[in-house]
């Protein structure tokens, strides 16, 4: 039992120290990174890791597939974008609204979708996508159709503007720190457990006692709050907003990132988006071949490492590590 | 409280459960009581509806018409995750574990409803959360140790051998702190050695007052450890009684040797 609890304090205070790096690594990247560019690309890779982060709780641990995430970051963007532009409210009152609309309309859509599984489950969510995503074009009024929304105005906080490169990276990454703090917790808890217990198997799941039509529904809803951050976050950033940038192929790229950086890690969700943002930047030098090596280097990761990055690196280095503790077995 | 003239004693109460899935009917008019404290076997041959039976009981399947008491209580009217919290536990006739988990995590899953910790709580993580995870934690070990397992606790739970992993299951179960265990096929897959092991830990779930409900094929274990057995056959029951009685019930015979 004294072992177990040194184990337990060790392993803690691992995670202190990592989640202590990202911080500091965060923050010094924030204060010497000069170029507008790379603060900027820097800042969009930390808006797609929460929505990766988030998604991956609900794929990656829970094991439910939604192929229309990115509707739950347009009615982030879109509801502050409203309220902002239309009723000129401040963007920190408009916050709550924008993150309590996705809520509860994920809650709305969730109820009966989630009764739904596998191939069905993605079918449902992809639905309700296009749904939203027709509603941002043609709902003039309030979304600006097709031509967008101009005019979101940018954050600041007692008098700091934090829509300069520097202070929004640190703000967009501030929220990623913490949403991985807040994920770490869940799934190391009795809930993460049982969303854990329901990707393995439902049946299962329910056979201890698990309410997994309640658990599933509540994994849906926290990842289209997440989602929504990350929506008001890219709002007040671009200060401009059409529905391109919350159609299916951005769904799709989400899944993406989950399924390549890892499902079921939290890190994992950090490589994923960062790779996925980075990767068509570094292979603009192919040009005409952009897209084909693109599509290689999907298929090579999922072919070799099918678990994704971040669990494929840490199986191979077990591997390694356990071949060298224990040679000429088996 | 409906308790319509059972007896004190009677844990589980089936009257004329039926269901039928499309044409077949799997179950049909099965009544039968499990009493506190007993070991009760349920057989049959292929196809005369255990399992379903077994599905009824735990509440993965609505009744078509009949009825289930637990404990005097209307089980048919909970949804099968609250059957668990009223006490009934089961493992699967295939071992239906979490295989990219630990088996401790496996088993701590099964302490879901005796615990409460929340989305909120989770990510608060107070002090009131803490004991209970430490709680969680302990009582899973001792459920492992229970088994024979705690050396394995922190392997993933689909590396280990078919003959652990329904052990772990049995913990799992068990860690719902059950008044009444389910289990379907427990033999099934183990060889001799292993099921003489299973009997003397299915005694031990009895010893702790738990009481158990089988469905087994292994008739040498069957009629050595139940107390009591119904036989179904095509989805009715055809015989019940004590191990003696029923072997030598003309009926049975019949079933199993095909008339």
């Amino acid at each position: 039992m004294n072992e177990n609890w040194f184990d337990a304090m060790k392993q803690s205070w691992k995670k202190g120290l990592a989640f202590f790096v990202f911080a500091g690594v965060i923050f010094f990247a924030g204060l010497f990174l000069d170029n507008y560019f790379y603060q900027q690309q820097l800042t969009f890779i930390g808006i797609f890791t929460l929505l990766a982060v988030g998604l991956n709780m609900l794929m990656g641990y829970a094991g439910q597939i939604s192929l229309g995430h990115a509707a739950f970051y347009g009615i982030g963007a879109y509801t502050t974008g409203a309220l902002t532009v239309h009723l000129g409210w401040s963007p920190w009152a408009s916050l709550p609204c924008a993150l309590a609309a996705s809520g509860i309309i994920a809650y709305i859509v969730g109820k009966p979708t989630l009764k739904l599984s596998g191939y069905y489950l993605g079918m449902g969510t992809l639905g309700f996508g296009m749904i939203m995503h027709v509603l941002f074009r043609e709902w003039g009024s309030i979304t600006g159709g097709p031509n967008g929304l101009v005019g979101i105005p940018s954050l600041s906080l007692w008098g700091i503007d934090l829509s300069t490169g520097r202070n929004y990276l640190w703000v967009v990454w501030g929220c990623v720190l913490i949403t991985f703090f807040i994920c770490d917790r869940l799934v190391n808890s009795r809930v993460g457990r049982a969303l854990r217990a329901i990707h393995f198997s439902e049946q299962a799941a329910s056979a201890v006692g698990v309410d997994t039509a309640k658990a599933k529904l509540q994994v849906f809803v926290f990842s289209a709050i997440i989602a929504a951050l990350a929506g008001f976050l890219y709002a007040h950033l671009v200060m401009f907003i059409s529905p391109g940038s919350f159609n299916f192929l951005v769904s799709v790229k989400l899944v993406a990132m989950v399924v390549i950086g890892g499902m079921a890690s939290i890190w994992g969700a950090l490589l994923g988006s960062t790779l996925l943002t980075m990767l068509p930047e570094w292979l603009h030098a192919f040009s005409d071949y952009e897209m084909v090596i693109y599509g290689g280097i999907l298929m090579g990761v999922m072919i070799f490492l099918p678990q994704g990055l971040t669990r494929g690196v840490l199986d191979i280095y077990e591997k390694f590590r356990i071949e060298r503790k224990q040679p000429a077995k088996d | 409280m409906k308790n319509s003239g059972s007896n004190e004693n009677s844990l589980l109460r089936i009257e004329n459960a039926s269901i039928s899935f499309g044409g077949v009917k799997a179950v049909r008019d099965v009544s039968f009581e499990v009493q506190k404290g007993a070991i009760q076997a349920l057989i049959g041959p292929n196809g005369a509806g255990k399992t379903t039976l077994f599905n009824l009981i735990t509440g993965v399947f609505p009744l078509d018409s009949g009825h289930i008491y637990f404990q005097g209580q209307d089980a048919a009217k909970r949804k099968n995750f609250q059957r668990v919290s009223m006490g009934i536990a089961r493992t699967f006739q295939n071992v239906e574990l979490f295989t990219g988990m630990t088996v401790l995590e496996n088993v701590m899953v099964g302490q879901h409803v005796r615990t409460k910790t929340g989305f909120l709580g989770a990510i608060a993580r107070l002090p009131k959360s803490r004991r209970e995870e430490a709680e969680i934690r302990e009582k899973a070990m001792h459920w492992l140790k229970f088994v024979g397992l705690d050396h394995a606790a922190d392997s993933r739970a689909g590396d280990l051998a078919f003959g652990w992993q329904r052990s772990v299951e049995i913990a799992r179960a068990l860690a719902s702190e059950p008044q009444l265990l389910l289990l379907d096929e427990p033999a099934a897959g183990l060889n001799a050695n292993e099921t003489g092991q299973l009997g003397d830990l299915m005694r031990q779930i009895r010893d702790l007052g738990v009481t158990l409900l089988l469905v087994e094929h292994d008739m040498s274990l069957t009629m050595e450890i139940s107390d009591r057995i119904v036989v179904l056959d095509q989805g009715a029951k055809l015989s019940e009684g004590a191990p003696r009685e029923v072997q030598a019930d003309e009926k049975v015979i019949a079933a199993y040797l095909g008339t």
